[in-house]
């Protein structure tokens, strides 16, 4: 789960880890401690969800980890609760089927549209990309009443298809942006050489460009992901809290409205839904740190 | 970078060229089937039902129209049928007007093949951006009572005032508070060991939703009358220290506060990582050239090192800046912009959805955007100084 370049190592045992810094200790110190603060509300939330409601509201949940073995504060009842009665499952599944095509949707359109803007000529292609990368700068707070507008017109609000449209929209700049700067550095040569072989644009994109861009899709998919799971605004405007369609952020939302003092329902339903994106995130920290990383400092 | 030029595509037997347009039709058939039938349980019975009739299963589909689907099962089949269609319609669009193109004549065809590439997001980003900018610019300027009332109203509103108040602190204590704590364990953990490990726990908040804080930092705020055990940690600690317990959250002159600590939890992981990325750019050269001067550490660190990344920290304080200016979610959850917590993004969020104002709705959308834009080109500027960027 190494967070660096291997590479680096050397540089960095050179630089600042200097023999004899008496401060060592010290610094270790600091850094268990703040990494303590930074864990204990999570920690606090997955300990809570396993104990009882008589439990959560007579201790704290610190008295929980000094006392484990007083088997009768552990339950899990809590989440079969939040997952049947309160509908998490099946919002859960709402959550999947909104997340996946927004993920895939965008990510298709910008690769070819970035593949486009690197490597064809075109009229208005300069222009173009520079109205793509300039819509970067457009929050989407600026797009919010006229595709609701537009939506209430065609019925669109509510659905499913609706919601992974305005990911798309909402997504495609930083996508595009992103995905050229990646494919736009790929050595041309190859390109040529498939082109004197007889491959179309198409062929060139589908087998050389995309198997090649594996690290970029797979770090703006992360992104994507990340941000349309745990999306609540445009869940809220566009598909809406009626259980068929809710996605977990509004359920849960509903949760804290309705049931604002069950701590024990409510911290298990904020670890159902937050399960699925820190796990892709501890599997996938590599790629999603390379994607932060890339385009942010130098070099 | 140049452009390459491909050979004309020798036109395939008769059947593979026919393929590519069917492709476009199929993609325009499930876009309509997407339309029509995935709106709600009811309408993938119907679509379940007609396709059991066609098949000749005429008992099924006639039990399937009169009961219903099975709750879970409708769920699941509806989520398979939902991701092969929004999936599959994208790559078949592609695939469909590729094909068409071939079917042109060859003068055409390489002429009009990148705007096949280019066009879907050029029709999706002028629907979800472009023009809903424009109409939203205009309808702040005409709706309801025009420019004077939609802009005028939203300036004479106290709520208003509080709202940016509250957003140039989140602005100031948010982007300072995730910057300055990232750069610190960025600058710490790179002297120690098992620092990755170290930063995946600073660094997992990213993860979380703004819900999921929320839910996570009402209870850690959480607050009980006197006298009742405080179930909340900074309470328990707070009374732990022999004060009385205070309801952060409902308390006008701190809970904007506590809210910016939930961004501060969330943001730093952020910072740290893209920090840590430029402090092992630093040459060790210039750090034993300082270092052999009789510099200290601070001195080293802050006169020396800082300087050298100040690009990375204003790359990482401008981004995280735009994106706490949006913020939205935490203060709907945790108070629904009462008790003196509101900022813009829920104040629009309010007018639009639940006065169903959308001229002033528009108006704040119009001064959020007029906000980002100068944090936005000093981003920019620095980026393009770096020399990267578009």
């Amino acid at each position: 789960m190494s967070v660096e370049a291997p590479a680096l190592e050397a540089a960095r045992v050179r630089t600042l880890r200097r023999p004899g810094f008496a401060g060592r200790t010290g610094v270790r110190v600091a850094v268990i401690a703040i990494a303590a603060i930074w864990s204990l509300p999570t920690v606090g939330l997955l300990v809570s969800s396993f104990r009882s409601n008589a439990a959560v509201r007579s201790s704290g949940w610190w008295e929980a980890i000094v006392h484990p073995f007083e088997t009768a504060q552990w339950t899990v009842n809590n989440y079969i609760s939040v997952l049947s009665a309160d509908g998490l499952a099946a919002s859960f599944v709402n959550s999947l089927v909104v997340t996946i095509p927004s993920v895939v949707i965008p990510i298709t359109m910008a690769a070819f549209a970035a593949y486009a803007f690197a490597w064809m000529r075109f009229r208005g292609r300069a222009v173009l990309f520079a109205i793509v990368v300039g819509l970067l700068v457009v929050p989407l707070q600026m797009s919010l009443v006229p595709i609701l507008r537009l939506y209430l017109a065609v019925d669109l609000t509510g659905t499913f298809l609706g919601t992974w449209l305005a990911h798309t929209g909402f997504g495609l700049p930083l996508a595009t942006y992103l995905l050229y700067n990646y494919i736009s550095q790929l050595p041309g040569d190859l390109f040529e050489s498939a082109a004197i072989d007889g491959a179309s644009h198409f062929q060139v994109f589908r087998r050389i460009v995309v198997p090649l861009s594996v690290p970029a899709l797979a770090s703006f998919a992360i992104f994507q992901f990340l941000w349309i799971w745990n999306d609540l605004l445009i869940a809220l405007v566009y598909l809406g809290t009626n259980a068929e369609v809710a996605v977990l952020p509004a359920r849960l939302n509903e949760l804290v409205g309705t049931k604002g003092e069950a701590w024990h329902l409510l911290t298990a339903g904020a670890f159902v839904t937050m399960v699925v994106p820190l796990t892709v995130f501890l599997l996938l920290q590599r790629y999603f740190v390379r994607g932060i990383v890339t385009g942010s400092v130098k070099g | 970078m140049t452009a390459i030029s491909l050979p004309e595509r020798r036109a395939g037997p008769i059947v593979g060229r026919l393929a590519s347009p069917g492709a476009l039709l199929a993609a325009a058939g499930l876009f309509w089937i997407a339309l029509q039938y995935l709106r709600d349980q009811a309408g993938l019975a119907g679509l379940l039902a007609s396709i059991y009739g066609l098949v000749g299963l005429d008992d099924a589909a006639a039990a399937l129209l009169e009961h219903g689907l099975d709750p879970v099962q409708g769920k699941l089949i509806l989520a398979a049928l939902a991701i092969a269609i929004g999936i599959g319609g994208v790559w078949l669009l592609f695939v469909g007007m590729n094909g068409v193109v071939d079917l042109l004549g060859t003068r055409f065809r390489e002429r009009i093949r990148p705007y096949v590439f280019i066009g879907p997001a050029i029709v999706m980003l002028s629907i979800y951006l472009v023009f809903p900018a424009a109409a939203t610019i205009f309808a702040s300027l005409t709706d309801g009572g025009g420019i004077a009332e939609n802009y005028g109203r939203a300036f004479d509103d106290p709520e208003f005032w509080i709202a940016i108040r509250n957003n140039v602190l989140w602005i100031v204590l948010g982007t300072g508070g995730s910057v300055g704590i990232g750069l610190l364990v960025a600058a710490l953990t790179d002297r120690i060991k098992r620092e990755a490990l170290a930063k995946t726990f600073i660094f997992l908040p990213l993860a979380i939703s703004m819900v999921g804080a929320a839910v996570i930092w009402r209870f850690m705020y959480a607050w009980q009358p006197p006298g009742e055990t405080q179930i909340g940690l900074v309470n328990a600690a707070w009374t732990g220290l022999g004060n009385e317990a205070v309801p952060f959250v409902q308390t006008p002159a701190l809970n904007t506060f506590a809210l910016i600590v939930i961004m501060i939890w969330l943001q730093t992981g952020f910072a740290m990582v893209i920090l840590s990325a430029a402090l092992k750019g630093v040459s060790g050269e210039v750090l034993e050239a300082a270092r052999m001067d009789g510099a200290n550490e601070f001195q080293l660190f802050f006169k020396v090192v800082v300087p050298m990344i100040s690009g990375t920290l204003l790359t990482v304080a401008t981004t995280i800046s735009i994106a706490i200016l949006k913020v939205f979610d935490i203060v709907y959850v945790m108070t629904g912009g009462k008790f003196e917590t509101e900022v813009i993004a829920n104040r629009m969020f309010t007018e639009m959805f639940v006065f169903r104002d959308f001229g002033q709705a528009s108006a704040l959308a119009v001064i959020l955007f007029v906000a980002v834009i100068p944090i936005m080109a000093l981003n920019i500027r620095n980026l393009r100084r770096q020399g990267i960027g578009a």
